[in-house]
């Protein structure tokens, strides 16, 4: 049985008026990738700051190593590594003097040349942190969250911004931790990342866990069937589209159907027969295996990106 | 503040690599010395000892400027958050970039000493222990006193514009732009609320007079008084997050930087001889053609 590293129990956060996080609650085990999925504004960021000790939350209880954020910060810092968002370096300092700083702060280190070659940016040791790419950037920054050989690790977006090839650079480099066992608590509002990163997932949505397992069981919650997205010339009614032969479920989205079916060709079918008895036409259609996006719509009603 | 020495080592590099901040540190106090020295004194030794008061004070304050906008800009830029993840201090990172400060001003006060005795034949220079103490407690209360205005402010155009103002208010009030005798009398009585006239009229007397320390023992204790509030109060106000605002109890925090100084005002005003001291000072190098006119002006004297 693996040993619980990470509690997070009734957690709940206000800043004014607005209720950020409504009582989130999870666990996170060791060696496990535990992702954080949900729209911008959804309250993953200040989840995690507030296991990181950056935010004071106003109640609830975590537990990170054993320790209490608020009232360990010290003990807990030397526990943990991380990534912010909305964060730099200053701009005159070199690659690896970034690391050698950061590395002197801690007694138990990882040597900043092995983690700068294992990050890809050996070439770039001596360079200024102002002439670095944004992929380059945050390699850095996830080079710097390992100079304390942590026990758990914290990555709030690690993709965001960067262009889909640099992306996968980075799934890579977070592929390769997650295979050494390390324990890291993500957030993302990228499907893919996700699917392709985490051993489970929470979708948060308004500062409130609406799902959380595997992504296998979220999507396997969403029925496990294949979906027929499909935008028509003219309107149409969900409950004809539902009463469709091969249709096991229906609903509108942004103007276009989102078709739930177990066998596509025979809905496919139906629904062109359909369409040319009402004079109606397709003018787009799209077939998707489920994804955890069709989880997060069937669950709010909204796409993950709006 | 187990890592200040790392991280004031680490912020002298980086200086060193930013031609701005050198270029505010070093080549913008030399243009003052030599526009003092060379214009103003005439290359006189006797005023150029007498003007080094304003150029050493002008040099040393101008350290408020520099550490309250790399502080602010740290802040913005979200520089903080990611120092604040590692086990580092607020006061870590206040002290060690006061220390890096004086190291890197240290150097220009020297050069302009330096230069006074090779290239104005300065050589009585008083009491060099005096000098030295007042120099250094005076780096450091106005490197604090930047960290306060870092603190209290939300912006860099905030910062730079509070900054204007204390600039300006140090500069034109204290005796270090023109000597305190020449000022209009309602500027002399604001003169003694400001931490610049003890320091520009102690800088003169160690140097014309030779005055010891004990002799300065009040430039000094309130200077050093003022820097260790001025650091403990920069704790207190100092905020790591963008996003974080002041506080109201920080905000009353701020408010008593002015404390020492409105005291010991309130007290030289009262029974002080602060003003009387840069009368003799200002007259000692004027003296014997008692011609009290501003420095600037050019009043014919023997060379």
């Amino acid at each position: 049985m693996a040993k619980t590293v990470l509690q997070v129990e009734n957690l709940t956060k206000r800043y004014g008026n607005v209720e950020a996080i409504r009582g989130v609650s999870f666990e996170v085990q060791e060696g496990e990738v535990f992702g954080l999925l949900g729209p911008n504004g959804a309250g993953k960021t200040s989840t995690i700051e507030i296991l990181e000790g950056l935010r004071t939350p106003d109640g609830g209880r975590v537990s990170v190593c054993g320790l209490d954020p608020q009232r360990n910060p010290e003990e807990l810092k030397r526990e943990i590594g991380a990534t912010l968002q909305a964060t730099s370096l200053p701009d005159k300092m070199r690659v690896l003097e970034a690391l050698k700083l950061f590395a002197t702060f801690y007694e138990r280190r990882r040597s900043p040349e092995e983690l700068l070659k294992r990050f890809g940016l050996a070439e770039k040791r001596n360079a200024f942190y102002s002439t670095l790419s944004g992929g380059q950037k945050q390699r850095l920054a996830l080079a710097m969250a390992l100079v304390n050989d942590p026990r758990v690790l914290f990555f709030d977006e690690p993709t965001a911004g960067l262009d889909p090839q640099v992306r996968r650079e980075i799934y890579d480099v977070i592929e390769e931790l997650r295979r050494e066992k390390k324990t890291i608590v993500l957030t993302t509002h990228y499907i893919e990342e996700a699917e392709r990163l985490c051993d489970r997932v929470a979708i948060v949505d308004h500062g409130k866990v609406i799902a959380q397992g595997t992504p296998r069981e979220l999507k396997q919650r969403s029925g496990d069937t294949t979906r027929i997205e499909v935008r028509l010339a003219k309107p149409a009614s969900e409950a004809t589209l539902k009463g469709l032969d091969g249709v096991t479920d229906c609903h509108a989205l942004d103007g276009a159907f989102i078709l739930h079916c177990q066998r596509p060709p025979q809905a496919i079918v139906s629904l062109v027969k359909h369409l040319e008895a009402e004079g109606n036409e397709l003018v787009n259609l799209e077939i998707s295996t489920p994804s955890l996006e069709d989880v997060f719509i069937e669950l709010t009603g909204r796409r993950l990106r709006d | 503040m187990k890592h200040f020495v790392t991280l004031a080592s680490n912020r002298i590099r980086l200086t060193m690599r930013n031609k701005i901040f050198l270029f505010f540190t070093l080549l913008m106090p030399l243009g003052l010395f030599f526009l003092f020295a060379g214009i103003f004194a005439k290359g006189e030794p006797r005023m150029v000892t007498y003007l080094l008061g304003p150029i050493i004070s002008l040099t040393v304050m101008g350290s408020f400027w520099g550490l309250s906008a790399n502080l602010v800009m740290y802040r913005e830029q979200g520089i903080l958050r990611r120092f604040r993840l590692a086990p580092v201090t607020a006061a870590d990172m206040l002290a060690s970039s006061i220390a890096a400060n004086y190291i890197l001003t240290m150097p220009t006060v020297i050069i302009e000493m330096l230069l006074a005795r090779w290239l104005f034949h300065v050589t009585q220079t008083g009491s060099l222990l005096s000098l030295a103490i007042l120099v250094s407690v005076a780096t450091i209360s106005f490197a604090a006193l930047g960290l306060i205005v870092a603190s209290v402010t939300n912006s860099m155009q905030e910062t730079q514009v509070i900054c204007q103002i204390v600039w300006f208010a140090l500069l034109f009030f204290s005796g270090a732009t023109f000597p305190l005798p020449m000022l209009p009398r309602v500027v002399q009585h604001l003169a003694v609320f400001l931490p610049a006239t003890y320091l520009v009229i102690g800088l003169q007397k160690a140097m014309l007079f030779g005055a010891g320390p004990w002799m300065l023992r009040v430039e000094i204790t309130a200077l050093a008084g003022w820097a260790i509030l001025a650091f403990f109060i920069s704790t207190q106000l100092f905020r790591w997050e963008p996003g974080e605002k002041v506080s109201s109890r920080g905000k009353l925090w701020a408010v008593a930087t002015i404390l020492p100084f409105l005291l010991l005002g309130a007290w030289e005003s009262k029974y002080g001889h602060i003003q009387g001291q840069a009368k003799s000072a200002y007259q000692s190098v004027t003296a014997p053609e008692a011609a009290p006119g501003p420095p600037a002006e050019p009043a014919k004297r023997p060379r």
